[in-house]
């Protein structure tokens, strides 16, 4: 694929505080990717950068093969779409979509035109002649989302779009923008703290920690192949243990816990025997057995809790040295605690992660 | 319930207070009487004939709207700037350049008269139209920044941002976006800085000329010279403006909040 944005060596100080560090990100024409990290881990800034809000220290972006990094926000042609929805108060629904294409000088009649072609996308046509106040926040921004798409920008950047909405109504609009995302082959960059919504709309997940980029791939390799430690506790949950690498053959690597236990797991990075690593296990990757079978990781476990929550069954588990989480779909039978269970999961349902 | 009862005797004792001079001179506004005292023997306009006809009165009224006018004019647009400069974050010591801007309303109209009065006399400024709208304008421009600097400052930034963002220049942004959107603190401002004009009498007294006299001014030496009821009929016009910018000014507020 055609690189389409390019991040290249990009570091932003704010005085002596640094949020973005020697950051590298390429973007295809047409990808939906997520900016994903916690609050103050640069990606915010980033897409203000990306936007000309904000200039970098040091570095370039470039569009398409230029350098951007002097073109003022106006003349980028980039379609934002803020948390505060910030839609212009004094005008009406219609006159806020208007708007980009006034300023693109296009005459009264294509101005309208594609106006109600943007509110019938976004499901708003009655309510054109509203002000946004008399509007709720899910028709905010689906205003906010028609205004940013109806000028047809090159790229469509999104700060946390669905932060302010309920829910359900967030999952709704998650839906509704990977649907846009596909039938008008938009270039996406969508700044979110939720993993889960990253993980639902992008084509590629970049997680952020501390102004760097910890990983960046698909949701299935972000969450199945976890690159850091930070990227396996940040999305989804995950059982972390402790252990000592005792022979790497191929992708995988045989690896012995603190308790003595002997697991083999998948490995996604370089690591070598001798080396004090990180495993971590997927709950939902658990299985509990009451007998030890043929898994190739059978870990003997006592159960100390397990709590029902409806869709699965969260059991506790206590192993020698470490304590295990395991999520057990819903026809799973009852473990009382105090039960001794095994614990068990195959070689590619965890993973080595070098601390 | 004997508390709730002091509070009210309280709240009206103090509003009485307040209002009681007001209450005195109004009704003296139509006496038929030649002298500024009870009892009114019958009730009549001749006063307000006096105002509008006599000379010194009709040239004061007409004096006090020209630099009433001037006067809104420069502070709005110089307090409005000022609010505008004053919300880029970047300047250094923006607290100190604001309490500075905002000083001349707490700074006694006196010491700020007679820095005037030499400051004006230098460009040859006093006994002038423009030496008096400046020398109202230092009074007049801190309303204006309080008033504006409030209404920008609820403006979300993003709004700006966003406009930047589908395609408006910077002179876009103000014009379509800030601007409308500050405009009620704009109005409000620009009508306090009438209202501060209208009032001004220390400093018109030290940089006016006899020409230049403003209906305060005329009020004040008037009292002084002839106790005549016409001041009374002055101060009814004074508080009818005064209530009429007010109404002005509460509208304009409702309206700002309306908007968010």
């Amino acid at each position: 694929m055609a690189e389409f944005i390019r991040f290249d060596r990009i570091t932003k100080f704010y005085g002596p505080l640094c949020v973005v560090e020697n950051l590298d990100l390429g973007i295809a024409k047409g990808e939906f990717v997520s900016l994903l990290g916690p609050s103050g881990s640069g990606k915010t800034t980033l897409l203000m950068m990306l936007a000309g809000f904000e200039q970098p220290t040091s570095g370039d972006i470039l569009l398409d093969g230029t350098a951007i990094n002097a073109v003022p926000t106006h003349k980028r042609d980039m379609g934002v779409v803020f948390q505060s929805y910030a839609l212009f108060p004094h005008m009406s629904v219609g006159d806020n979509i208007a708007f980009p294409l006034q300023m693109r000088g296009l005459n009264k009649a294509e101005t309208n035109q594609r106006v109600t072609r943007a509110l019938d996308m976004v499901q708003l046509s009655a309510l054109v002649d509203r002000r946004p106040s008399q509007l709720s926040g899910g028709q905010q921004q689906r205003v906010a989302l028609a205004r940013a798409l109806v000028f047809e920008p090159r790229v469509v950047l999104m700060d946390e779009p669905l932060g302010a909405l309920d829910k359900q109504l967030r999952e709704q609009m998650q839906l509704d923008i990977r649907d846009l995302h596909r039938r008008l082959g938009l270039t996406i960059v969508f700044v979110t703290h939720d993993q889960s919504e990253a993980l639902t709309m992008s084509d590629r997940v970049a997680v952020f920690n501390k102004g760097k980029i910890e990983q960046i791939g698909t949701p299935r390799q972000v969450y199945d192949e976890p690159a850091t430690r930070f990227v396996a506790e940040f999305i989804g949950e995950t059982n972390l243990v402790e252990g000592v690498v005792e022979a790497v053959q191929g992708a995988e690597a045989n690896v012995r816990l603190t308790s003595g236990a002997q697991i083999v797991s998948a490995v996604s990075g370089a690591v070598a025997p001798g080396q004090t690593v990180y495993l971590s296990i997927r709950p939902e990757r658990v299985d509990l057995t009451e007998t030890r079978n043929d898994a190739r990781n059978c870990l003997e476990t006592e159960v100390t809790d397990s709590v029902y929550q409806g869709d699965h069954l969260r059991v506790q588990l206590q192993n020698a040295a470490h304590p295990l989480i395991a999520k057990l779909g819903r026809r799973s039978r009852e473990f009382a605690p105090g039960t001794r269970v095994y614990a068990a999961f195959a070689a590619g349902d965890c993973r080595v992660i070098a601390p | 319930m004997p508390l709730k009862i002091a509070k009210a005797t309280f709240a009206t004792l103090t509003v009485l207070f307040l209002v009681a001079p007001l209450i005195a001179i109004l009704p003296l506004a139509f006496t038929s009487s030649v002298i500024l005292t009870y009892p009114i023997p019958s009730w009549s306009l001749r006063w307000f004939e006096e105002l509008f006809f006599a000379d010194a009165w009709r040239r004061a009224i007409v004096n006090s709207l020209i630099i009433g006018a001037g006067t809104t004019l420069l502070a709005t647009i110089l307090g409005t700037a000022a609010s505008l400069g004053l919300r880029n974050r970047l300047i250094f010591f923006r607290g100190s350049i604001r309490t500075l801007f905002l000083l001349p309303m707490v700074v006694p109209a006196v010491v700020l008269g007679v820095g005037m009065q030499v400051l004006l006399a230098g460009f040859g400024l006093t006994n002038s139209y423009l030496g008096v709208i400046i020398a109202h304008t230092v009074v007049a421009v801190p309303f204006v920044i309080v008033s504006v600097t409030g209404a920008l400052s609820g403006i979300d930034e993003r709004v700006e941002l966003a406009a930047q963002s589908l395609g408006a220049s910077p002179t876009t942004v103000f014009r379509r976006v800030t601007l409308p959107l500050a405009m009620p603190g704009v109005l409000s401002g620009a009508v306090l800085a009438f209202a501060t004009s209208l009032d001004e009498v220390v400093l018109t007294l030290f940089v006016a000329g006899p020409n230049q006299r403003t209906l305060a001014r005329q009020m004040f030496s008037s009292i002084r010279e002839n106790i005549s009821p016409a001041i009374a009929a002055a101060a009814f016009l004074f508080i009818v403006a005064t209530v009429i910018i007010g109404l002005v000014v509460v509208i304009s507020r409702s309206m700002l909040a309306k908007r968010r």
